[in-house]
């Protein structure tokens, strides 16, 4: 299943600020209808992220966590049964796994000697039940599980997406009798940057040249895209292929965990410098 | 100058501000306007500080070091240059290099002493003595004059005196036959050297070169000593005329000067110090002093004239990093002290802080001096060869002056694989026949093809007279080949013949003097490896012996003049007694081409890549072609600037005045022979300064005085001294220059301004726009600069005189350790004859089996020899990847195993992991030996084939199986230098990676993990995505815990679906990563308490919105039974009894415990949780704060649960209904 640029765009129109809860996917769902739940999942997530991107820092100021922190002390004083941080998250259009994060770490600030340490704070958001506080406990479990583009439990379900997709990549390679390195192989050959899969045949898709495979479990949009290449892929390039690939591959979704490697909405500009590799990208499901 | 000094001494200026001041023109120290003023009135006097700095410590030093060292060539003025001592004795003399340090100052006529110092460079005779051989000096001095610390006058004019007398003027100058060699006491010299060995004019070839306009570095005092050889002659050469130089003559010489000694000092040994001292020491330091921390005068004075001077030297402000180095070590390695009388004399009280008093007043100050330099400079010191830095971490002074710096030598030293040899390549056969460009079709007629070929013979005839002739004493090459030259090349009528000669000629000059990788197998940097390797132990040996003997002649102290050393005097020489224009022309036209071709060759032709292992046997070859091209650029630039510039240069001084400028108005219309500000540019541009600098250095050594004044060679001048400046070791930086490919340009650099005709203000005059520098400069990604083309071993074959600084080490060692000999004692003086080690080291079997494949491949087809090349290249670094895939992979796979046995044995803990590496290490690093062995057989085994299927079929049987053979041991010695460095290296790293990835296996559950891993052999992985089911069981969850809008809801069945496909996913694990599974666990245990809380909202009926009970146990089932046999991670199952969880139990009106109940129970049976975990889990559920009923029940509930007896099955089950009835009810309550 591939999606086309204007068909992305449309859906990525009707998320601006949308909290990122269970019921703005249903809207969307309502609003797509032709579109899969994990695609719709899969775009929102991208562009949530790239929406808290922007405005994370504003929420970082030590004013604002003050006034969050006040806020919320002043509603679980009312009722702690309420759900205090998930409503303040909405209001202030922010993460509500981010915002747990943000008064947990205060919370600790002002009741432990020592300012908390990251593994810390990230362990109480893996397991709640870990946070000394009962009220705080559940209101930073309840961000947590309301949230569909951030905290533990997404991270966890995009790694998983990840793992699956590079297994049914090896699958589909074996069956196709193509040789290929995987991860560890490259590893143990001293690579310190590898793509999932290195052909040690080159094939050619749709006319262009592939050296290798990368499955990606997010969007292939644009933005991701480019920082993507900027981090990792100049640097296969610089040590696997010469000749360069004009094959950006677009948005393909995986229809019932096939991966299709194939390639549509081509976008100017980036196809010029393009790597003789390939993306797979996938759509969270 | 001193005004600032001494300010700085007082403590009125910082340190920082002065060097700032140094650096930078304009601003003064922001930071102290104090400072800034005082140094700002000084400003016009900037550019004299760091001369000033270095003449100060020369004269300074000569005062404690009476045989002294660095100062030799300075002379008078040493007392009168300190401040407020105006009015040294005028000097008359202002040679071209005095302008060095520009002598403007009032103050001081310290400026001219770097003069004398600096290069010994002064031309013009004088009164006050221009050079060297303070000992010597002072040994013969007659003269005293008045004053304190005078013994420097006194010493000053005399030494060269008789020289005068007995030399024609242009020998004066020429210091090549005067070479400044200060301080060899000659008692001891005349004595007892020369009993060991025959003293041979080593540097002979330096005599007949042209007149090597006098020059060259004081310094060189101490060094001929651990010459034995050089020893003799060096100082008496001094006064010799160039003819007298037959060993007679020396001695002659070295009779008379003793004599004159004698009469001049009868008592040399006690009453004058200057004499008595340097004898004694020479004898093997009976009165060496020891140097003492503890007695170390105005320390913080010293201090901080060690911090200035070492800021100039780490920002480049001083010309010659190397020499300051050199004057540095000869502070640490100083043997002898002031007598007491001379401290006193100037030690008045008040005058410590300022230069009145000497700064140097004990052996303790000039240790403790050299020490606090050096260690400003360890960066430099760690890169210097295993040598010399063995010396230094051996030196007793550096360890009891500084233990710290001695320790991190001794680290560096340890680490180092710097091993440097200077043995001259052997001097190669003939040239072979090249077939391209040597054929008839290559000649415009039969006579023009025939008269090249009678000249090729004619050719070879001189050299190999040369070669057989050339060490004889009384020789002569003008004699002797002069004329046979000329006829030969009166021959040469055809232009086209003179081109043939030319390219002939040129390929012999590249073939004979840059070879490191040539006959005798001396490749760069490891020819003592392979050597050993294969058993050539001998031959290693003959080599360090030879070397022994033979580099000293190569040098001559820290900047000795250009030279052409070896076979590079014959080709030299060859050129002068050929004297044809056209011959030079064409010559020049050749030498240009080939500059310009190896100076745009790409290099390196790989980029490097991060894949270790074999990657590395290529990298060292590039770093190999580095260097062979490297070297022959300044082979060939070096010949290039000598043809160039040999009209201009003469023996007699360079015009003055209005000669000057007319010469200059011609010589500006001549173009550059080659255009080397071009290649300087774009070198400098693309980031190959490493390649272009160093062969540039070479050609414009040979400049003549005209040269550097001329607009076209300014502007060269201009951009290194740029670029020297820009080089700041100290400065690290990703992008920027490696750091021995800095020392390298530094040295280089340094040698060139030391040379007489580049004008000495030329390098303190030279504002310091190094930021103005670096902005022209557009840098490519990956410029040859920023590679680590430069070892150790092509540092110091460019720049022997680096070498120096051993020297003069190892002449300590041998000195103090009281031994006769010491440094030179494994020298047998029997083995010495002259011609024997000369020039052929290779005739043991190994040497004549490399010459036999050498003239093998002479007699092929060049592609012959392509390819046995290309084949022993190929296949010597398959072997090494064959090694790392078969030997190296099966230690790694014993490691494994040995590992586990160890963690079974060890049981939880482990042990220290660094531990049980280092164990691991120790029993596997032994079975890297088997890869030489291994590595043999491979080569043996795969070569020859390969050299089969590339030859024609047609090669006779003969040659293929040479061939073959060949190739064999080509590969051999590739693989196995590479395996014997690095096989242990690579063992333990991937041994350390095979052991981290082990215990990361392991994990916290070690037995848990790797048996139940893997699904059925019949599943064909249909079951649901774990993404997908935590996606799914997520969505209930946050259903539960809302908020939630009255309409959403699961249904039962959707309930029960999910947690069926959960069971599925389980089973197949194909997809199941360790992380998801834990994510999976954990969802599932929350799932349940939400089940036990009946929080989960059902859709149905508005009225039933929960759970039946019924259907809730049996998902409860579900899930137990999942826990109990489909997870194979752990199940964090005490979460079911968290607060957060067991609390949602307290908002449930009425609330209703039978599912909790049961499902600890359930537990209990299953084995899943043991009744004290649940104890305590119910223990620490009190401590929170709950509603008084609420934790009332909970009493209740685990007074019940922990009363049950631990029955059988059967009985438990009867129990259940009661239990469960008694739950309801209490539920109900």
């Amino acid at each position: 299943m591939i999606l086309t640029k204007a068909q992305y765009d449309e859906i990525a129109q009707c998320l601006v600020s949308v909290p990122p809860t269970r019921q703005s996917l249903r809207k969307l769902k309502q609003r797509f209808p032709s579109q899969s739940q994990a695609t719709l999942l899969s775009i929102f997530s991208q562009e949530y992220q790239k929406h808290i991107k922007r405005t994370h820092a504003k929420h970082h100021t030590s004013e604002a966590i003050e006034s969050y922190y006040q806020r919320y002390l002043n509603g679980v004083a009312k009722n702690g049964a309420a759900p205090v941080l998930l409503d303040l998250a909405n209001e202030v259009d922010y993460a509500p796994s981010l915002m747990a994060r943000l008064i947990l770490e205060r919370f600790l600030q002002e009741h432990e000697e020592t300012p908390p340490s990251k593994s810390v704070i990230n362990s109480m958001l893996r397991d709640p039940s870990q946070i000394p506080d009962g009220v705080l406990a559940n209101q930073v479990y309840q961000c947590i599980v309301n949230d569909c583009c951030y905290g533990p439990l997404v991270d966890c379900i995009k790694h998983a997406i990840g793992h699956e997709h590079e297994v049914m990549l090896r699958d589909m390679l074996l069956e196709k009798n193509l040789s290929f390195l995987d991860e560890d192989q490259l590893r143990a050959k001293g690579y310190d940057k590898t793509p999932d899969f290195i052909l040690q045949v080159p094939v050619a898709v749709e006319g262009h040249i592939i050296h290798w495979i990368e499955s990606k479990a997010s969007f292939g949009d644009e933005c991701s895209h480019h920082a993507y290449l900027h981090d990792q892929f100049w640097s296969y390039w610089n040590r696997d292929g010469s000749q360069s690939c004009s094959g950006w591959s677009g948005i393909p979704g995986l229809g019932d965990s096939s991966a299709s490697a194939s390639q549509s909405a081509r976008i100017k500009g980036v196809g010029k410098h393009f790597l003789p590799g390939i993306f797979v990208k996938y759509v969270c499901r | 100058m001193a005004a600032v000094l001494e300010s700085l001494l007082r403590e009125e200026v910082s340190v920082a501000a002065v060097v700032r001041w140094i650096a930078r023109s304009t601003q003064g120290s922001k930071d102290n306007p104090g400072e800034a003023a005082a140094l700002s009135s000084l400003r016009p006097l900037r550019k004299e500080f760091v001369p000033f700095l270095l003449n100060f410590l020369r004269e300074q030093s000569s005062r404690v070091l009476p045989q002294g060292p660095p100062t030799p060539a300075k002379a008078s003025g040493a007392s009168a240059a300190l401040p407020g001592r105006p009015g040294g004795p005028p000097r008359g003399s202002r040679g071209a290099r005095s302008q060095l340090f520009p002598p403007t100052e009032a103050l001081s006529t310290a400026a001219e002493s770097p003069v004398a110092r600096r290069g010994g460079r002064r031309r013009v005779p004088g009164p006050a003595r221009e050079r060297g051989g303070r000992s010597l000096e002072e040994g013969v001095s007659v003269e005293s004059l008045p004053g304190a610390g005078s013994r420097r006058l006194r010493g000053s004019g005399s030494p060269s005196r008789p020289s005068l007398t007995l030399s024609d003027p242009p020998n004066l100058s020429n210091l090549e036959e005067f070479p400044p060699v200060g301080s060899v006491p000659p008692g001891p010299t005349g004595t007892k050297p020369s009993r060991r060995i025959n003293p041979t004019p080593v540097s002979e070839e330096r005599s007949l070169s042209k007149p090597k306009t006098c020059f060259t570095s004081p310094p060189i005092s101490c060094v001929p000593s651990s010459q034995p050889s050089a020893l003799d002659t060096r100082p008496w050469g001094l006064g010799l005329p160039p003819g007298c130089r037959s060993l007679q003559e020396e001695r002659e010489m070295l009779r008379k000067e003793r004599s004159k000694q004698l009469q001049q000092s009868p008592t040399p040994t006690c009453p004058t110090p200057e004499l008595g001292s340097p004898l004694l020491n020479w004898t093997g330091g009976l009165t060496d002093e020891l140097a003492d921390p503890a007695r170390v005068s105005s320390r913080q004075r010293l201090e901080l004239v060690a911090l200035v001077y070492s800021s100039c030297i780490a920002e480049n402000l001083v010309p010659n990093l190397f020499l300051e180095l050199f004057f540095v070590f000869q502070l640490l390695t100083a043997r002898r002290m002031v007598t007491a009388k001379d401290n006193d004399f100037e030690l008045s009280p008040g005058a410590l802080d300022s230069l009145e008093s000497p700064l140097f007043q004990s052996i303790h100050d000039c240790v403790f001096f050299a020490v606090q330099v050096l260690e400003c400079h360890f960066q430099v010191l760690s890169n210097l060869d295993k040598g010399t830095l063995k010396l230094l971490a051996e030196n007793e002074r550096l360890l009891c002056f500084s233990p710290a710096l001695q320790g991190r030598l001794r680290a560096a030293y340890e680490g180092s694989v710097a091993k440097v040899s200077l043995v001259m390549p052997p001097s190669a056969q003939a040239v072979s026949f090249q077939p391209e460009t040597d054929n008839r079709a290559n000649f415009s007629s039969d006579r023009a093809f025939h008269t090249f070929k009678k000249q090729r013979d004619v050719f070879y005839e001189v050299l190999r007279e040369w070669e057989d002739h050339h060490e004889e004493a009384g020789w002569d090459f003008e004699k002797g080949l002069g004329s046979r030259i000329r006829a030969m090349m009166g021959q040469l009528s055809a232009a086209c013949s003179h081109s043939h000669f030319v390219r002939l000629f040129q390929k012999q000059l590249l073939q004979m003097c840059q070879s490191p990788g040539g006959a005798g197998g001396t490749v760069l940097g490891e020819a003592p490896d392979v050597l050993s390797m294969l058993g050539a132990d001998k031959l290693g040996r003959l080599w360090r012996l030879q070397e022994r003997l033979v580099t000293p002649q190569s040098s001559g102290g820290p900047c000795p003049p250009p030279t052409f050393p070896g076979c590079q005097g014959f080709f030299r020489d060859f050129i002068l007694s050929a004297s044809s224009f056209q011959f030079n022309q064409h010559l020049m036209d050749s030498l240009s081409l080939k500059i310009r071709e190896l100076n745009g060759l790409t290099l390196p032709q790989h980029e490097p890549s991060d894949e270790d292992g074999e990657s590395d046997v290529d990298w060292q070859g590039e770093r190999r072609q580095f260097a062979v091209v490297l070297l022959s650029l300044r082979l060939l630039a070096k010949f290039l600037g000598f043809v160039a510039f040999l009209p201009y240069r003469g023996p007699e001084p360079p015009p003055t005045g209005e000669l000057q400028d007319s010469i200059l108005a011609l010589r500006s219309q001549v173009p550059p022979v080659l255009d080397v500000r071009t290649l300087l540019q774009r070198g400098l541009q693309a980031r190959r300064a490493v390649l272009t600098v160093p062969w540039l250095v070479e050609f414009l050594s040979f400049a003549d005085h005209v040269v550097p004044l001329l607009d076209y060679y300014q502007g060269i001048f201009t951009l290194l001294l740029r670029l020297h400046r820009s080089l700041v070791l100290s400065q690290e930086n990703e992008r920027k220059m490696c750091f021995l490919n800095k020392l390298l340009l530094l040295a280089v650099l340094g040698w060139l301004f030391q040379i007489p005709t580049v004008p000495e203000d030329l390098f303190f005059l030279e504002e310091g726009p190094s930021d103005a520098f670096e902005m022209d400069i557009v840098a490519p990604e990956h410029g040859l600069d920023s590679m680590p083309v430069v070892d150790q071993q092509l540092l110091y074959t460019c720049c022997p005189y680096i070498g120096e600084l051993r020297k003069l080490l190892a002449l300590w060692v041998s000195g103090s350790s009281g031994r006769s000999g010491g440094f030179v004692r494994k020298i047998t003086p029997t083995t010495t004859t002259t011609s024997s080690l000369g020039a052929q080291p290779p005739q043991t079997s190994q040497g004549l089996q490399a010459q036999l494949a050498q003239a093998f491949f002479h007699n092929q087809p060049p592609s012959l020899r392509r390819t046995v090349e290309f084949v022993a290249e190929r296949i010597g670094s398959n072997c090494v990847k064959h090694i790392k895939a078969t030997l190296v992979a099966d230690l790694v796979r014993q490691v494994e195993s040995l590992l586990q046995e160890q963690l079974v044995t060890q049981g939880e803990e482990g042990g220290d992991p660094a531990q049980l590496l280092e164990i691991l290490y120790s029993r596997l690093c032994p079975h890297g030996a088997q890869a030489l062995a291994l590595g043999r057989e491979f080569c043996q085994r795969k070569s020859p084939g390969a050299v089969r299927a590339l030859l024609p079929e047609e090669t006779p049987a003969a040659v293929l199986s040479s061939a073959e053979n060949i190739a064999v041991g080509l590969a051999t010695e590739k693989a196995c230098a590479w395996l014997s460095a690095n096989i242990t290296a690579l063992i333990r790293r991937e041994v350390k990676a095979a052991v981290s990835r082990t215990l990361r296996a392991q994990g916290p559950e070690p037995a848990a993990r790797g048996e139940r891993r893997g699904c059925s052999r019949a599943c064909e992985h249909h079951a649901p995505l774990p993404s997908h089911l935590i996606s799914e069981i997520k969505d209930v969850l946050s259903l539960a815990v809302g908020p939630r809008d009255s309409d959403e809801g699961v249904s039962p069945e959707h309930l029960e679906q999910l947690v069926c496909q959960l069971g599925q996913t389980l089973q197949c694990r194909q997809f199941l990563c360790p992380p998801a599974e834990q994510h999976l666990a954990k969802c599932s245990v929350e799932l349940a308490s939400f089940l036990v809380a009946d929080q989960i909202p059902i859709l149905g009926p508005p009225a039933q919105h929960r759970l039946e009970r019924g259907q809730a146990r049996r998902l409860l089932h579900m899930l137990l039974s999942l826990w109990k046999e489909h997870f194979q991670g752990p199940v964090p199952l005490q979460l079911l009894l968290s607060p957060r969880n067991v609390g949602l139990l307290a908002d449930t009106r009425p609330r209703e415990w039978d599912l909790l109940l049961f499902l600890l129970r359930e537990l209990v049976e299953k084995g899943l949780m043991g009744r004290m975990e649940i104890e305590a889990c119910l223990g620490s559920l009190h401590q929170a704060q709950w509603p008084r009923d609420f934790a009332e029940e909970l009493a209740t509930l685990s007074n019940l649960l922990l009363a049950e007896p631990h029955l059988p099955e059967p009985q438990l089950r009867a129990c259940e209904l009661v239990q469960s009835n008694r739950g309801t009810v209490l539920a109900q309550s």
